[in-house]
């Protein structure tokens, strides 16, 4: 696996490292080996005006979209710009759009997206291109701070916890939404965002609606009144693809109709 | 236009789609019993003429029409050809205004000879 250069070594690292967890009697040599074949990839250069480059990286098992990317940077062509930190799903830094879908491409098995042993990995959509695989995220998380995507307590260090029990209807749905990663899946996949450039998107509004079920949050009048509207929570189709593509199972869609019915109740009370 | 009135349109537009949903069912099985039985226009008019519960139904069809085209256009327009701001929602009004004109004159002669 030497003539891999750098991410064969990774593997074996990794092999070594898998030989002291699993029993020995596990086939391993089998299958870490290199596969005969490789994977054809067209990678996107360049920034909003740029093109495919095609590269041929061998194709491993258990390799991801992230590990060819790496590849290709680390040894075919040190120019190509992308980003990652993690590579376990947790940063949220790494997504970009494979074969036409956005994804997390730390956890992306190439497996499961090359068809017919090829990739097509470009920069995700709705968002400028700096250069490569990398996008500005900056209008992204602006709309976060849009949406009043902040916290805003009225508790002091001096008084006591907020007792917020964990089978609370409200804390329940905050449970299903808290764990967005920021990787912007969702706004790359939305067909809103591309017609209506203004709307605040699935991720930020996802994170409004968490602070909506916040008993400990004070401004959701204002945060009501952020979200609402043509560029808010009622431009949504309810296409469901930011659902669907959410790489941490988490349903925007489903608070985006949470704040519909918040907005609603607050107009009737003549809050908003 | 201020973010309430925006959070009003979109409840309109649900609104009128609730009610459109039913019109257009009681509408297409009444075209439907009216072609299956052979009515004539004249046999149609003979029943609608001076009926006060056909005039409120299509009365409320046509004013769910003048509700509901007006702001799905708006959306339309917005997201299709980016055309947004206070041009497009006067000529939207206009638009309502004729539906609901357009429509109105119609129920009437279904209703009433003109």
């Amino acid at each position: 696996m030497g003539d891999l250069g750098d991410l064969g070594q990774q593997y074996e690292l990794a092999s070594k490292m898998a030989i002291l967890k699993e029993p020995v009697d596990t086939p391993l040599a089998p299958r870490l080996a290199p596969l005969p074949r490789t994977l054809t990839v067209r990678v996107w250069r360049g920034a909003e005006n740029g093109g495919l480059q095609q590269f041929e990286v061998p194709r491993l098992e258990n390799q991801t979209v992230l590990d060819v990317v790496t590849y290709i940077q680390r040894n075919l062509d040190a120019t190509l710009s992308y980003r990652y930190a993690c590579r376990v799903g947790m940063c949220g830094s790494c997504a970009m759009s494979v074969n036409g879908k956005a994804r997390w491409t730390c956890r992306t098995h190439v497996a499961n997206v090359a068809t017919d042993d090829t990739l097509e990995i470009a920069p995700l959509n709705n968002l400028p291109v700096i250069k490569d695989l990398v996008t500005d995220m900056a209008p992204f998380f602006d709309k976060w701070a849009q949406a009043k995507g902040q916290f805003k307590g009225a508790r002091t260090r001096a008084d006591e916890f907020a007792r917020v029990l964990p089978d609370s209807p409200q804390r329940k749905e905050v449970d299903a939404a808290i764990e967005c990663i920021g990787c912007g899946v969702c706004y790359s996949s939305c067909d809103v965002v591309a017609w209506n450039p203004a709307y605040l998107g699935p991720a930020a509004l996802n994170r409004a609606w968490t602070l909506v079920n916040d008993v400990r949050d004070t401004a959701n009048a204002p945060r009501l009144a952020a979200v609402a509207g043509d560029a808010g929570c009622h431009a949504c189709h309810t296409h469901v693809t930011c659902s669907e593509r959410c790489p941490k199972h988490i349903a925007p869609t489903a608070g985006i109709a949470g704040l519909k019915r918040a907005v609603a109740v607050a107009a009737i009370k003549g809050e908003l | 236009m201020s973010i309430r009135t925006q959070v009003l349109l979109w409840t309109a537009q649900r609104l009128s789609a609730a009610v459109l949903a039913l019109c257009v069912v009681v509408h297409l099985v009444t075209m439907i019993y009216a072609v299956r039985h052979g009515l004539s226009a004249a046999d149609i008019l003979g029943r609608t003429r001076g009926n006060y519960a056909w005039l409120i139904f299509y009365a409320t069809f046509v004013a769910a029409v003048a509700v509901h085209a007006p702001i799905g256009v708006r959306t339309i327009v917005g997201e299709t050809f980016g055309l947004r701001g206070a041009f497009v929602d006067v000529a939207l009004v206009v638009l309502g205004a004729a539906l609901a004109l357009w429509g109105g004159r119609a129920v009437l002669a279904v209703f009433a000879p003109l």
